[in-house]
């Protein structure tokens, strides 16, 4: 469904931020990317949505090249793709509602989204995915009364406003505590596999990549170096995405996926430590 | 924000509606009957203030012209006709504006400091205040008016306005800087057994001062702009000359002073602007 | 290195030798500036007319208290025109910065040629004051309440655009990328994402204006664009100074509530 060819992004100070990457993702796969600090991955997904203009290489989703249109098609394009951000992205002074809402500016016109005039089913579509989140009473609360947890779960609401086929997802659990992280991902991987999206997940904590996604990929300097599902990550594969560094994870009992917070101390200690600061 | 509220009949009427998909955000007043008052007044008032202009649309059109004729002007400005009066009156505003800033500035210093709360008793607070209070109420220009009748014609009034405001607006602005200054270092030097002065030039004036040198720089622009204006009341400087060409409907005079002050306004920006940086 | 030996004793010095020469050198060149402005002041002035300035100002204080009371009831109409010429001068000058602070702003701003002409427009409304403004409107438009309508507009729309710009450049870009993401227009973004940040700004910015504006507004009057300065003007010249003083009263305490309000609306925005 989304293909990737050869696409590089060289920035104007001279970084060669991502070199030729081909990838493929079919419907409904969540994919997650790995690798340390500054290897590319906010680039890759920026490109993918034209948040940041692509040097070289198309990006093709469902047959259409987006890497090739402007105006109007691109706003088109872009609102099959949502966009879930690590800052959680929310207009603070908006009310949680109006945040949500803000998912289906594409669908309609200027003055209507201007004096707030949403249709009826977008905003019965709103109310639900609000209730899907745990959110439904919260509708009238401004974005900055939210707890971070909070806050992110109205970014997903946004973005699954839009009907996408395809989620980007960028560092969704970086600005999270541990318990919250889980609850997080595990909220997006499952909506995924209800609505049969596709997820290209950014994501640092490789542990908690591993047991929600069926695929990930590994970026080094701009480079793909790991290709594979989760179980086949060893600590030679991750040598080669993070560098040196000792691999071996303690015994945690975190894959019991039990709500309680002791599950969520020993994953966050398990996570590995040659990746660099968090940004 | 009224936090973790239990759900009143609004809020559940609110979602109720929500589920047969109507939503309305929420109005910034809740009161519907103050909204009304509101919007009622602010129509009232537009349709009062309305009634109370009158243009003379005769009048307008007949000086279209002339407005047409003043934005020419600002393509094919006249600096050479009246270069002596334009260069005098430059000079005189120029140092009009530097040597009121200096004597407002230092004046304003001891007001600021008595203005603020936090290091002055009542009395001295109270006096420095209405100071302050009455230097800001009154424009430069009904002070010039005033400096006139009482020094006659000339730029030293104008010195002494632009100073007698410079020290309303940097004491007003330097005392609340002071007051909101940390405390901690000011308990910490007061306990070292430092006198008053010693104190404010070891706690105060370290924590003040680089906003002391912004905000100097920034009225010596204001001063400059207003030193353009008062002459029209006899204080000195450009404004006199200005006022003339206008009055004479010389245009190209008028635009050529007024390009001179923006450019001047401008050099001035960009200069406080790198002194800023450098003083940080 | 601070420190400096002297002797056997080390001594403190806040800087360095030659930077504290420099610093001497420094404040002695802005001295003699002073010194020569100040000369060429004094060249300009007649001192004679000072020798009785005390007098001069006694006299005026004499003359000014009491104030005429009298003229209180015919002083209502110019102050309310000077309130109308404040108001709606803000107003007309917020409208036409709105737009210009979007194309003077870096980050919304369409095209740099756009951006270069917003703030020409900007820095020249700033740099030239509402009486000068006044003053050549009402040769072109004549003396009246709307000449200093105009002029209160033009001088306010540089300090709103320059502070509303500012306020855009401030904004957080997360949330502008975020609806970009979604798919939405360029006016949708302003409208959803730039707009809520900078409704708290904008509001205090234009209250504060208005604020100012009530003081300039009560000057226009010397220059014939309407207002209180008008029947300031006439006293001052029939050298009526009672009459003056009952115009200061009522501009003083005109300030004082416009102040009042300002600050009731700042502290119900923010």
């Amino acid at each position: 469904m989304l293909t990737l060819t050869g696409l590089s992004k060289r920035y104007d100070t001279g970084d060669l931020a991502l070199s030729d990457i081909t990838l493929e993702v079919p419907a409904g796969q969540v994919m997650a990317l790995i690798g340390p600090s500054g290897a590319g991955k906010s680039t890759l997904i920026r490109c993918v949505n034209r948040l940041v203009e692509p040097s070289a290489g198309s990006v093709v989703l469902d047959g259409l090249d987006i890497t090739k249109v402007r105006g109007g098609k691109l706003r088109q394009a872009r609102r099959q793709i949502g966009m879930i951000f690590q800052n959680y992205a929310l207009v603070e002074r908006l009310s949680v509602m109006e945040n949500v809402l803000s998912g289906r500016l594409a669908y309609v016109g200027f003055w209507r989204s201007f004096f707030r005039q949403f249709p009826s089913p977008d905003i019965k579509q709103a109310l639900n995915l609000l209730e899907r989140v745990g959110l439904e009473t919260m509708f009238d609360k401004r974005g900055d009364a939210l707890s971070g947890g909070q806050k992110q779960r109205v970014g997903i609401a946004r973005a699954l406003m839009q009907n996408p086929k395809l989620l980007l997802v960028d560092e969704p659990t970086a600005s999270l505590d541990p318990k919250t992280s889980r609850q997080i991902m595990r909220l997006i991987c499952e909506l995924c596999r209800e609505q049969q999206l596709a997820a290209v997940i950014n994501i640092h904590d490789v542990v908690l990549a591993q047991q929600f996604v069926d695929r990930v990929v590994g970026l080094r300097a701009g480079r793909l170096v790991f290709d594979g599902p989760p179980s086949a990550l060893t600590p030679e594969t991750l040598t080669d995405i993070y560098g040196e560094e000792d691999w071996s994870v303690p015994e945690n009992e975190g894959e019991n996926d039990s709500e309680n917070t002791n599950a969520a101390v020993p994953l966050d200690l398990a996570k590995p430590i040659g990746q660099g600061g968090h940004p | 924000m009224s936090a973790s509220a239990p759900a009143s009949g609004a809020d559940s009427k609110r979602l109720a509606q929500l589920r047969d998909g109507i939503w309305k955000p929420l109005p910034l007043i809740r009161d519907a009957r103050w909204r009304w008052a509101l919007n009622a007044s602010v129509l009232l008032y537009i349709v009062l203030a309305w009634l109370s202009v009158d243009i003379n649309w005769a009048r307008v059109a007949q000086g279209m012209d002339r407005g047409l004729a003043f934005m020419a002007s600002f393509l094919q400005p006249d600096f050479i006709t009246r270069g002596g009066e334009i260069f005098t009156g430059l000079k005189e505003s120029l140092t009009m504006t530097l040597a009121s800033t200096v004597i407002g500035v230092l004046l304003a210093i001891p007001v600021g400091l008595g203005a603020a709360r936090n290091i002055s008793p009542l009395p001295v607070y109270l006096f420095c205040r209405s100071i302050i209070a009455l230097s800001r109420t009154f424009q430069e220009i009904i002070i010039a008016i005033l400096f006139v009748a009482m020094f006659g014609f000339g730029p030293l009034a104008g010195v002494v306005t632009l100073a007698f405001a410079t020290i309303g607006f940097m004491a007003k602005l330097l005392a609340e800087d002071i007051e909101d200054t940390q405390r901690e270092p000011l308990e910490a030097i007061r306990a070292t057994g430092a006198s008053w002065l010693q104190w404010v030039n070891y706690a105060v004036q370290p924590q003040v001062m680089p906003r002391l040198i912004g905000l100097s720089l920034y009225r010596l622009d204001i001063n400059f702009r207003e030193s353009a204006v008062i002459g029209i009341v006899g204080a000195g400087g450009i404004g006199a000359t200005l006022n003339t060409s206008i009055n004479r409907y010389d245009y190209d005079t008028s635009a050529a002073i007024l390009l001179l002050i923006i450019v001047i306004v401008l050099m001035s920006e960009y200069l406080s602007g790198y002194v800023r940086k450098w003083t940080q | 290195m601070p420190l400096i030996k002297r002797g056997d004793e080390p001594v403190w010095k806040k800087r360095e030798p030659l930077k504290q020469y420099a610093h001497w050198a420094g404040w002695m060149l802005g001295g003699m500036l002073f010194v020569w402005c100040w000369a060429l002041i004094s060249e300009n002035t007649i001192w004679e007319f000072l020798y009785d300035a005390d007098e001069q100002a006694a006299s005026l204080i004499g003359r000014m208290i009491p104030p005429d009371w009298s003229i209180t009831g015919s002083l209502m109409r110019p102050l309310w025109d000077t309130i109308n010429i404040a108001t709606v001068g803000t107003a007309l000058g917020i409208l036409i910065a709105f737009p210009l602070a979007f194309l003077a702003a870096r980050n919304t701003s369409p095209h740099p040629a756009l951006r270069a002409f917003a703030l020409a427009v900007i820095v020249s409304s700033r740099s030239i004051n509402a009486l000068i403004w006044a003053m050549l409107l009402v040769t072109i438009v004549g003396p009246g309440i709307f000449a200093g309508m105009l002029a209160i507009a033009l001088r306010s729309i540089g300090f709103v655009g320059k502070l509303l710009y500012e306020a855009i450049e401030e904004i957080h870009p997360t949330p502008v990328e975020a609806l970009s993401a979604t798919g939405a227009g360029r006016t949708q973004v302003l409208a959803y994402a730039v707009w809520p940040q900078i409704m708290p700004a904008f509001a205090g910015i234009s209250v504060y204006r208005w604020d100012i504006n009530i003081r300039e507004a009560t000057t226009l009057g010397l220059v014939g664009a309407g207002g209180i300065g008008l029947q300031m003007n006439a006293a001052i010249n029939n050298l009526a100074w009672a009459q003056v003083a009952t115009v200061f009263v009522l501009i003083f305490a005109t300030v004082v509530a416009s102040e009042w309000v300002s600050a009731k609306v700042r502290h119900a925005v923010l």
